[in-house]
């Protein structure tokens, strides 16, 4: 098993997030985290979805992807040449004692305070996986009381945009 | 067109310019708006059955020989969920079908209303795709799309839910001069490169076979498949849904392969070092376990569904592309193969394969004690109805049956629940064929299991001058369930006594549809039966031929088995007869 990234453009239609969904429950496929956003084109929507599988079921539901209708366009995503980011929102407890030693952490991950309270503090933070994972096992210690994290959304990166030719054919080629 | 019409008026100009000249359907509550202008159009011929799931399954009959994409029509709720089986049985078989559903007006969309079901979502993994339309405007363009959508690339069921308030609310008509969908394109042409390497791997096999599945018929390249076939000299295999793509009669015909396949087409892709894989998707009932499945050969797999490749069997040429493009391709790149001087030299191949076909025909044990054999009626049936007529199925020992023992020599007149395994399918089958086909004979081969979940479409028949004929192999039984049972379950009948050699009396209930009764009973009467069935065309014919409850259908390659492991008889294992 290993972590694949796919972006996904999708036509803003309804049912079409369902339509995607289905798709990976009905190949018996566990979707580790999705995010699905508006783009830089009107009514074309990007989804990022993280699965757990191996190469050869995940060649099959790519290609399961592409029959459906409202799907314009498969790309995977590698880590290496490309930007990867979930945002984290996390609420720690906190008094007087602790609290500096948590700032501290903060700013060692470069993530942000974005909530005060006498006995708590919320932090944000973006960052790949593993970060928030990192970030996560100091702050835990401390007493985490709430936790809220977004599907994970990438970019390659360079210059080129995977919207370039997304009008055209969404052929994977075979 | 700009005069304010209903949507319901829309929806009717919408079928009428998509082709449609007819509907198999039932109104109800929300789909009523629909029913009013549809009786005005002098174009459209709506068939009033009496179950949804007849209606599915007439469509398909029907898309199968006219060409065209079947209809049926069902309203919101419980009509539309009866319409779930036909568009599953559509969708495993690749059948274009658009099923226009009516839904509860968009305010109540979501509330539970009466007779609310989401069928849109319901159908979702069943539907090549589907819509739901809340605005009457949106309406022509729905149709347009759907009928696009299923009769283009890889045919298949489309879903077109309309609202009931769309219906009802004004509009002005005009049929999209274009189609606009972005994220839809098959490939129809092949890629060069590949089909001349298929060439090249056709040449230097020493024993290729064609594996012809049903995308050859639907791409409507039987022609080309035989010319292919006749310049290369390569032997035939015809899957189920490929019965008919290639003449059963024709000398390079192995059969059909498969968990009932003939000895010599099993043997023939078992013992192959090349498969040219056209429009067939690796069945698990081809296969068999999969594994040990035509061990030795590569595979050249076309098909114009780039998921099917790759998807079972590992390919080494995929081609994807519509096979009629991609076949006569495959013949100019072969003739350009043997101009250069490059012939496959298929002589041992060929050997082989005549010693399986002869000495592994065909066959079926004749009951000792003067009953029916089923086999011999089916094959009765096929020779004096002759190759013109179109023979449809339901599901069982009757449908294999009839898939070995009737000669095909013609694409589409064989039809057949392959993928889904729909029991009842015949029937309904077989009222949209002859709608589709009205002066061809259409024979519905059906069981008595079968026949009880869906006869109530001969009423149809009989009210609409649609004279089928039903040839019921009636073995008081659910025939292949109870064969399992025997074989695996040490004779314990559980459940699959049907008592229908006492109760319904067959003819009497074809008489009461108004159709006519027959019933036979002895050896001695099969022809004359048939016969008289063949000179009633004033309305549908019923046969009950109460066949041996214990005939089997052979061979048979057990559930998770390997090919290898094929059985003629029970207890009995050919020879491929390699070695000598």
């Amino acid at each position: 098993m290993s972590r694949h990234t796919l972006s996904v453009l999708v036509e803003n239609k309804p049912g079409v997030l369902a339509r995607v969904a289905s798709l990976f429950s009905r190949r018996g496929f566990n979707i580790e985290s999705l995010a699905v956003g508006p783009t830089e084109i009107a009514d074309i929507s990007r989804m990022t979805i993280v699965v757990n599988v191996e190469d050869s079921p995940l060649e099959q539901v790519t290609k399961q992807l592409n029959k459906l209708i409202n799907v314009l366009k498969i790309v995977e995503l590698d880590s290496e040449s490309s930007v990867q980011r979930e945002i984290m929102l996390v609420k720690v407890r906190s008094d007087n004692e602790s609290r500096s030693s948590i700032l501290e952490t903060v700013q060692m991950f470069r993530a942000k305070v974005v909530d005060v309270a006498p006995d708590a503090l919320t932090i944000e933070a973006t960052g790949n996986n593993d970060k928030l994972t990192a970030l996560l096992k100091v702050l835990e210690p401390f007493g985490v009381k709430e936790l809220v994290q977004s599907g994970m959304v990438a970019v390659g990166r360079g210059a080129r945009s995977i919207t370039d030719r997304s009008v055209r054919p969404a052929e994977k080629g075979i | 067109m700009s005069e304010q019409i209903t949507g319901a008026q829309s929806l009717v100009y919408s079928l009428e310019s998509a082709g449609v000249t007819d509907i198999f359907g039932i109104p109800g509550g929300a789909i009523l708006p629909l029913y009013d202008p549809l009786m005005d159009s002098a174009k459209i011929r709506h068939i009033l059955v009496r179950h949804e799931q007849g209606a599915g399954h007439a469509a398909e009959g029907y898309a199968y020989t006219s060409g065209k994409v079947g209809v049926c029509m069902a309203t919101s709720g419980p009509g539309a969920t009866n319409l779930v089986t036909p568009i599953a049985d559509a969708n495993m078989d690749s059948v274009p079908m658009v099923a226009i559903t009516g839904q509860v007006s968009s305010s109540f969309i979501g509330t539970d209303a009466f007779q609310e079901a989401d069928i849109r979502g319901i159908t979702m993994p069943i539907t090549k795709h589907s819509f739901l339309v809340t605005k009457a405007d949106d309406i022509p363009r729905a149709i347009a799309e759907a009928f696009y959508l299923a009769s283009t690339g890889r045919p298949g069921p489309v879903l077109v839910d309309v609202a009931k308030d769309a219906l009802q609310a004004m509009t002005t008509f005009e049929w999209p001069s274009s189609i606009d969908l972005p994220g839809y394109h098959p490939v129809t042409r092949p890629h060069a490169k590949q089909v001349r390497e298929a060439a090249r791997m056709i040449v230097d096999a020493k024993a290729p076979v064609l594996y012809v599945g049903g995308g050859v018929i639907r791409a409507g390249a039987s022609e080309s498949l035989r010319k292919l076939a006749e310049i290369a000299g390569l032997p035939v295999v015809t899957t189920l849904m490929a019965r008919g793509a290639f003449p059963d009669t024709h000398p390079q015909h192995m059969g059909m392969p498969g968990m009932h396949g003939s000895v010599s087409a099993v043997g023939a892709l078992q013992n192959s070092d090349l498969l040219i894989t056209l429009g067939a998707r690796f069945d698990d009932r081809v296969t068999g376990k999969l594994s040990t499945f035509a061990p030795n050969a590569a595979v050249i797999h076309a098909d114009i569904d780039p998921a099917e490749i790759g998807k079972n069997r590992y390919t080494d040429v995929p081609i994807v592309g519509d096979l009629f493009e991609i076949i006569p391709e495959l013949i100019v790149a072969l003739e350009a193969e043997f101009e250069s001087g490059r012939r496959g030299d298929y002589g041992a191949w060929w050997q082989q394969l005549t010693r399986m076909k002869e000495t592994y025909p065909l066959g079926y044990e004749t009951p000792d004690d003067g009953s029916l054999a089923p086999q011999y009626v089916i094959k009765r049936l096929g020779e004096i109805s002759g190759t013109d007529s179109i023979f449809t199925a339901g599901v069982g020992q009757h449908q294999m049956w009839a898939a070995q023992f009737i000669n095909y020599e013609k694409p589409n007149t064989w039809i057949n629940s392959g993928g889904l395994g729909t029991m009842g399918f015949a029937v309904p089958a077989a009222m949209g064929a002859k709608v589709g086909a009205p002066d061809k004979t259409v024979w519905a081969v059906d069981g008595d299991g079968c026949f009880q979940m869906t006869n109530q479409e001969l009423v149809t028949c009989t009210i609409n001058e649609i004279p089928i004929k039903v040839a019921l192999m009636n073995n008081s039984s659910l025939g292949m369930v109870r064969q399992w049972q025997t074989l695996f379950y040490n004779s314990r009948y559980s459940n699959t006594d049907l008592h229908s050699h006492r109760l319904p009396d067959f003819v009497k209930l074809a008489d009461a549809y108004g159709c006519h009764g027959l019933r036979c009973e002895s050896p001695d009467e099969v022809d004359a039966t048939i016969e008289k069935a063949m000179s009633l065309n004033d309305a549908p014919v019923v046969i009950d031929f109460i066949v041996h409850r214990d005939a089997m259908v052979w061979p048979m390659v057990a559930a998770g088995a390997s090919n290898d492991d094929i059985q003629i008889a029970r207890d009995l294992a050919p020879e491929w007869g390699s070695d000598d």
